[in-house]
């Protein structure tokens, strides 16, 4: 019975990721790659001789590297003081540093315009940094507060100094941490979209967007099939250095004798010189794109509700569409990703197919959201899934981006739950639905609200798979940004500011609701 | 109002935890299953609550067959070793929880749940959170969580292990007084020598996952089954002397017994002590101190003795030794070395 349980919850997102994910990509690749009914594999060569591609993927490369190597250089500074030290404003500075991650990258990519960073390697790598420094917060914040600080005092009494105890205790034990996270950053930088095509211009291309323009421009499928898989490779690649190192991140014990008050002038100055950069990097873009959208009287918020731009809907109807678009996408993929992560976690025997279904979930995370975008185009056009004219189209695809982060985010929460609160629930008399009942629902509400605010914010932001299926009557607030931005005039960049500041607003309430704690979750969370 | 269980084995992949035990608990009794850590005493206590299914073998309770029953099903209790309290749930609500799944409807489940919570000392700790609780305190709410849906088995994963030294012999005598007034059968699980022989009507012996020995608290204490067992129970001077004639004859005069043949006299180190009466000498090989007497080591005559002392004797001294010859211990001849 518990076998078909698991099956039935498997079965429904697999299901979905089978029509929905798997056939489109498969379809771009066999279209790419399949030439009179025979595998050819000459795309994959023409990429390699032809140096105009040759250095595109050279440049993905070296941006995705360079903007890791600036992450940490900004970020691991501001995580070491974190820590470090307790103070008024830490857990605000942290939420501050932390949000941009959820931010979209149009809203970003309008900042950075709006200050002026734009159009050069500069803007694209610092635009990188503002997004990834969350994710060395996060991973390696983990991991260093979980750290025994008596390994620390240890080293220190057998006579080692400051620094000394620092690269030969803790940098060696934070080292997985660091690489994990320097993959998972170099993974979105190599896979950026939204951020090249703002921040970049017509002189910059990688991987991604030259996908987008050899399959939306120049309608070159072959070589667009043969990049795709060329990304495929790189993103798997990454995925595999970072999971091997989560695998060695030291489990975590907590300990609330690490962080001290920073006293002495000494330790003042070093926790203002490690933050500064991460929270001027965060809070002048932000805030200079607040500021300026409400230039010239605030016209641009006016003109949002009377000018119509290209077609009969305004960009006030773009904001109630991307809202609806949102609510139904996060039910789809929280409904799907709970029953995936729950089936997942069961206890007993881990089912054979597990690592794979496990697997299968995160691919979305590594093929370009463009891809999958174009794949919808070229599957769904025949009854009965002609989906190009339905409204269902951007839902899914705003489901399929982010079931792989409800999915991550809610399996390690519920592998959390301690084997032994079931078994005595069972032992009280508790049958399996009244156990789950007991034991795994209050958990799974919090996992659940968590992963709504995450899977809402990515799909107020998604951008890339959306510009390609968007239909003017379902234009969403990122892609009214990003035409806006495209024309010229005043008017429209003071209603592309207007946009990515209600956008930037609406991402971060959510997502910050969902981070919300009852009293009853941080007991959950502090569980001894 | 017995259990039984027949040639019960637990395995997991190739090892085995527990190899083909039988054991049967009666009405009102208390059995404890003492043997070293890794031995498979928690494998069995599992495999009797039915959180891990037998390789073979049954279980069976008064002749009804419990061995493909589910644990819910069972209606026995069990207090786990570190509690597993709920811990998002007050302590009213988890001492109430086996009285809900049972549908006892809310008013008659909180009055029962408030006895219990009497019963162990807790008054009016219902509204608290468990994770605001002492260790003691938590082992309290577990037991009266384990019994207030009236188990008809208590089962008990060594239940003061998490609980801090001072405090243990005073709820050892508590859990002991209330347990005794439950009337509930219980199979105390533990490597603890102090928590078995307190609690326990009847001792069982489990040794990598076979039982060795099984008998009555005095029996078991007195008449170990094998000198393995008898090192494990606390002997440290182990003496062959010869017997017969419903005698055996040892180095402090004859003691009487129904064995015949070589008899292994044991004595535990504060059985033996240092005294200038002793008709037994020998020299001091090394000594120590405990709590509130010396332990000496001394190579004498008879063997290699461990002896208490009021003094620290000095390495080399000359020492007599006496005994305790009511306290000794019987090992039968021919039982195995191991």
């Amino acid at each position: 019975m518990a076998r078909a349980a698991r099956t039935l919850l498997v079965a429904g997102p697999l299901t979905f990721l089978a029509v929905f994910f798997l056939w489109p990509v498969g379809a771009i690749l066999a279209r790419g790659l399949v030439t009179d009914g025979s595998i050819r594999l000459h795309s994959l060569t023409d990429v390699w001789r032809d140096p105009g591609l040759r250095h595109v993927v050279g440049f993905t490369v070296a941006q995705a590297a360079l903007s890791t190597v600036a992450t940490l250089m900004v970020a691991l500074p501001a995580t070491a003081v974190l820590s470090r030290f307790r103070f008024r404003g830490r857990a605000a500075v942290v939420a501050l540093l932390t949000m941009p991650f959820v931010l979209p990258t149009v809203v970003v990519g309008t900042a950075f315009r709006s200050l002026g960073i734009t159009g050069s390697l500069t803007a694209i790598v610092v635009a990188h940094v503002f997004f990834n420094v969350a994710v060395v917060v996060r991973v390696v914040g983990a991991t260093w507060r979980g750290l025994d600080p008596r390994e620390e005092d240890a080293a220190r009494s057998l006579g080692a100094g400051p620094v000394r105890t620092f690269v030969t205790v803790t940098l060696p034990a934070l080292r997985p941490a660091i690489v994990a996270a320097g993959s998972i950053v170099f993974l979105f930088c190599f896979t950026s979209f939204g951020v090249i095509l703002i921040l970049g211009g017509p002189r910059f291309a990688t991987i991604e967007t030259e996908i987008y323009r050899q399959t939306a421009q120049l309608l070159d499928l072959h070589t667009a099939a043969a990049l795709s898989i060329v990304q495929l490779v790189a993103v798997v690649g990454a995925l595999y250095a970072a999971g091997t190192m989560t695998g060695r991140v030291r489990s975590i014990t907590r300990t609330a004798a690490g962080r001290r008050v920073p006293t002495s002038i000494r330790a003042r100055m070093l926790l203002a010189v490690g933050l500064l950069p991460a929270v001027i990097l965060v809070v002048v873009p932000l805030g200079d794109l607040t500021i300026r959208s409400l230039a010239h009287g605030g016209t641009g918020y006016t003109h949002l509700a009377t000018t119509p731009f290209g077609a009969p809907y305004s960009p006030l109807d773009a904001i109630v569409t991307s809202i609806e678009i949102a609510i139904v996408a996060t039910v789809i993929a929280v409904g799907l990703g709970i029953a995936l992560a729950t089936a997942l976690t069961r206890p007993g025997r881990r089912a054979r197919g597990a690592r794979l279904t496990e697997l299968l979930v995160l691919l979305p995370l590594g093929v370009s959201a463009v891809t999958v975008g174009f794949g919808f185009l070229i599957v769904f056009d025949t009854p009965p899934l002609d989906l190009r004219t339905s409204w269902w189209i951007i839902p899914i695809a705003h489901t399929l981006v982010a079931l792989p982060f409800v999915v991550r985010t809610t399996v390690p929460v519920l592998r959390a739950i301690d084997p032994r609160q079931r078994e005595a629930a069972a032992m009280l008399g508790a049958g399996p639905a009244q156990v789950w009942r007991a034991v795994d629902l209050p958990v799974v509400t919090h996992a659940a609200k968590v992963a709504a605010g995450f899977a809402a914010a990515i799909s107020l932001g998604e951008f890339g798979a959306t510009l390609f299926i968007v239909r003017p009557e379902t234009t969403t607030v990122p892609v009214a940004i990003y035409r806006f931005l495209s024309r010229p005039g005043a008017t429209n960049v003071d209603q592309a500011l207007a946009l990515a500041t209600i956008l930037m607003l609406l991402t971060g309430v959510v997502a910050l609701a969902g981070e919300r704690r009852t009293r009853l979750e941080t007991r959950l969370e502090t569980r001894p | 109002m017995t259990l039984t269980l027949t040639d019960g084995t637990v395995r997991y992949g190739t090892t085995v935890a527990v190899d083909a035990a039988n054991l049967r608990i009666d009405a009102g009794e208390i059995v404890a299953v003492l043997g070293p850590s890794g031995s498979g005493k928690t494998s069995l206590l599992r495999a009797i609550a039915g959180l891990e299914p037998l390789a073979s073998g049954a279980l069976a309770w008064d002749g009804e067959d419990l061995t493909a029953l589910a644990p819910h099903h069972r209606n026995f209790g069990l207090m786990f070793q570190d509690h597993a309290l709920f811990t998002h749930q007050d302590v009213l609500a988890n001492v109430a929880f086996g009285l809900r799944t049972r549908g006892v409807d809310r008013r008659d489940r909180e009055r029962r749940a408030a006895a219990m919570l009497d019963m162990v000392g807790l008054t009016g700790f219902d509204r608290r959170a468990v994770d605001q609780l002492s260790g003691g305190e938590r082992q309290r709410v577990a037991l009266a969580r384990a019994l207030a849906p009236t188990p008809r088995l208590l089962m008990l994963d060594e239940p003061l292990a998490s609980v801090d030294r001072e405090r243990r012999d005073q709820l050892a005598q508590e859990l002991h007084r209330i347990l005794r007034a439950s009337g509930t059968p219980t199979l105390l699980v533990t490597h603890d020598l102090d928590e078995a022989f307190t609690f326990a009507d009847r001792i069982v012996i489990l040794d990598r996952g076979r039982i060795v020995q099984t008998g009555s608290a005095r029996d078991v204490w007195r008449r170990p089954g094998t000198r393995a067992i008898a090192r494990f129970l606390g002997v440290t001077t182990e003496l062959e002397c010869p017997s017969g004639a419903g005698f055996v004859t040892t180095p402090w005069g004859p003691l009487t017994t129904d064995l015949a043949g070589t008899v292994v006299v044991g004595f535990r180190p504060t059985d033996l002590r240092v005294d200038p009466d002793g008709p037994v000498t020998g020299v001091v090989r090394t000594t120590w101190f405990r709590r509130d007497h010396f332990v000496v080591e001394a190579d004498t005559s008879v063997g290699p003795i461990t002896a208490r002392s009021a003094l620290p004797e000095p390495v080399g001294a000359s020492v007599t030794i006496a005994a305790d010859l009511d306290a000794a211990v019987l090992v039968e001849p021919g039982a195995p070395e191991a």
